[in-house]
C-alpha cells in the first residue's frame, strides 16, 4: 500500500516539475516575444494558450491517475 | 453519499466511474449490467448507453441551436443567441484560416462541430457530480456517467474519425506521394525504407492516439477531483447536527437526493426573494445559514465552495481542451493537404 502512495507522489511531483519548467519557459519566451514586437502579441497569445494546453495535459493526466491510485487502488491493496 | 470508512469511499468513487452498460451477458442474456464486473464479462459486444445518449443528445442540441440561429440570420444588428453563435463561428473561422492552408470546404464546419460538441460534452463536468446520477437513481437507473468525454470510447472514437479523414485526404491529395512520404521521409534512400516506414507509421498512429487520450485524461482527472471533493466533505456528514445537519439524523449514512434538492431550492428561493427586495439581506443570510445547517452544515458549505472553486478553474480547462482538439484536427488535416 505504501508503495502505491509513493508511486502516486512521484507521479504528481515529477509531473508538476516538468510542467512548471515548461510553463516557465513558455511564458517567459512569450513575454520576451511581445516585448520585442508588441504587434505580434495577439497572434502569439493564441499560440501560447494552445501550447499551454498541450503542456498542461500530461501532468493533469498524471494527477488523474495518481488520484485513482491513492483513493481506489491503495485502499483495496492495503485492506 | 459516502460513509466514513475508506471502503465505502472507494465504492462511491468506483460507482461514479462506472458506465451504464447494455450488452449480451453470457449467462443473463441481453440487458443492463449490474456493476463493473458484469460489464466486463459482457466483453466486446456491449455499449455504454449513458455516453452514447448524452453525446448524441448534446450533438442534437448543438445542431438545433446553430440551425435555429442560422435560419434567423440577418444583415442587421444581431442579438441574443444569434450574436453568440456569430461570435463562435467567427472565432472558428479565424482559427481555421490561421492554420489551414489547403482548399477544402469541409474543414471549417468540421472544426466548428468538433469545438462546440466537445465543449458541450466537457461542460457536463460542471454540473454537480451527484445531481443527475442521484436523480436517475430515483428513477431506477443505477449507473450514470454524464460526461461523455470522460469515456475513452468517445474521445478515441472522435480521434479515430479524424484519423480516417487524415488518411482519406492524404491519399486523395497526394496519391503515391503519401506512400513516398511514409517510406522515403527522414532518410531518402531505398535501403532505409523499413526504418522510415516504421518511424513514420509510429508518428502517424501517435497523432490520433494522443489526440483522444489528451482529452480523456484531462476530463477524467477533472471529474476525479470533483468526486474526491464530494467524498471528502460528505465523509464527515455523520459527525453531528452541526456538521452533518438534519439529514444525517433522519437518514443515517445514505441521504436521499430529494432532501438535498429541497434544501437547494429553499436556499435559492430565499436568495431570489432577496434579489427582488422582498426580504432584507440580514434575514437572507440568517435563513440561508439555518437551511444549510439543517441540510449539510458547514461541511456542505465548505464542499460547495471547493467544488465551485475547482469548477471555475475547470471552465478554462474544458474550453482549452476543446480548442486544442479542434486546432490539432485542423493542423493534421492541413498536413494531409500539403503536396510537395
Amino acid at each position: 500500500m505504501e508503495l502505491v502512495i509513493i508511486a502516486a507522489a512521484i507521479m504528481l511531483g515529477l509531473g508538476a516539475l516538468g510542467a512548471a519548467v515548461g510553463m516557465g519557459l513558455l511564458g517567459g519566451k512569450f513575454i520576451e516575444g511581445t516585448a520585442r514586437q508588441p504587434e505580434l502579441g495577439p497572434m502569439l497569445q493564441g499560440k501560447m494558450f494552445l501550447l499551454a494546453g498541450l503542456i498542461d495535459a500530461v501532468p493533469i493526466i498524471g494527477v488523474g491517475i495518481a488520484m485513482y491510485l491513492i483513493f481506489v487502488v491503495a485502499p483495496s491493496v492495503g485492506a | 453519499m459516502a460513509g466514513e470508512n475508506p471502503a465505502s469511499t472507494t465504492e462511491y468513487i468506483q460507482h461514479h466511474l462506472t458506465n451504464l452498460v447494455y450488452g449480451n451477458h453470457p449467462e443473463n442474456g441481453w440487458g443492463f449490467a449490474h456493476g463493473a464486473q458484469e460489464a466486463a464479462e459482457m466483453g466486446f459486444m456491449a455499449i455504454h448507453v449513458d455516453s452514447m445518449a448524452w453525446s448524441i443528445g448534446l450533438g442534437i442540441l448543438f445542431c438545433w441551436i446553430f440551425r435555429s440561429a442560422a435560419k434567423r440570420a440577418t444583415t442587421g444588428v444581431p442579438s441574443g443567441v444569434l450574436n453568440f453563435v456569430e461570435l463562435i463561428v467567427d472565432f472558428i473561422d479565424g482559427a481555421v484560416k490561421d492554420s489551414f492552408h489547403g482548399s477544402n470546404k469541409m474543414v471549417a464546419p468540421l472544426a466548428l462541430t468538433i469545438f462546440v460538441w466537445i465543449f458541450l460534452m466537457n461542460f457536463m463536468d460542471l454540473l454537480p457530480v451527484d445531481l443527475i446520477p442521484e436523480l436517475l437513481m430515483l428513477a431506477g437507473v443505477n449507473y450514470q456517467k454524464i460526461v461523455p468525454s470522460t469515456d475513452p470510447n468517445i474521445t478515441l472514437g472522435m480521434a479515430l474519425g479524424v484519423f480516417i479523414l487524415m488518411l482519406y485526404y492524404s491519399i486523395k491529395i497526394k496519391g503515391a506521394g503519401f506512400i513516398a512520404e511514409l517510406t522515403m521521409h527522414p532518410f531518402n534512400h531505398w535501403g532505409f525504407i523499413p526504418i522510415n516506414l516504421f518511424m513514420e507509421t509510429v508518428g502517424l498512429l501517435a497523432k490520433p492516439f494522443s489526440l483522444g487520450l489528451r482529452l480523456f485524461g484531462n476530463m477524467y482527472a477533472g471529474e476525479m477531483i470533483f468526486i474526491l471533493i464530494a467524498t471528502m466533505f460528505a465523509a464527515g456528514a455523520g459527525a453531528g447536527l452541526v456538521g452533518g445537519g438534519l439529514h444525517a439524523q433522519i437518514f443515517g449514512e445514505h441521504t436521499s437526493a430529494w432532501f438535498w434538492l429541497v434544501i437547494f431550492i429553499l436556499v435559492c428561493s430565499v436568495c431570489g426573494l432577496n434579489l427582488k427586495g422582498k426580504i432584507s439581506t440580514g434575514k437572507t443570510v440568517l435563513l440561508c445559514m439555518v437551511f444549510m445547517a439543517l441540510g449539510g452544515g458547514l461541511t456542505a458549505l465548505g464542499g460547495g465552495l471547493m467544488q465551485w472553486g475547482w469548477a471555475v478553474f475547470h471552465i478554462l480547462v474544458i474550453t482549452l481542451q476543446a480548442f486544442i482538439f479542434m486546432v490539432l484536427t485542423v493542423v493534421y488535416l492541413s498536413m494531409a493537404h500539403e503536396d510537395h
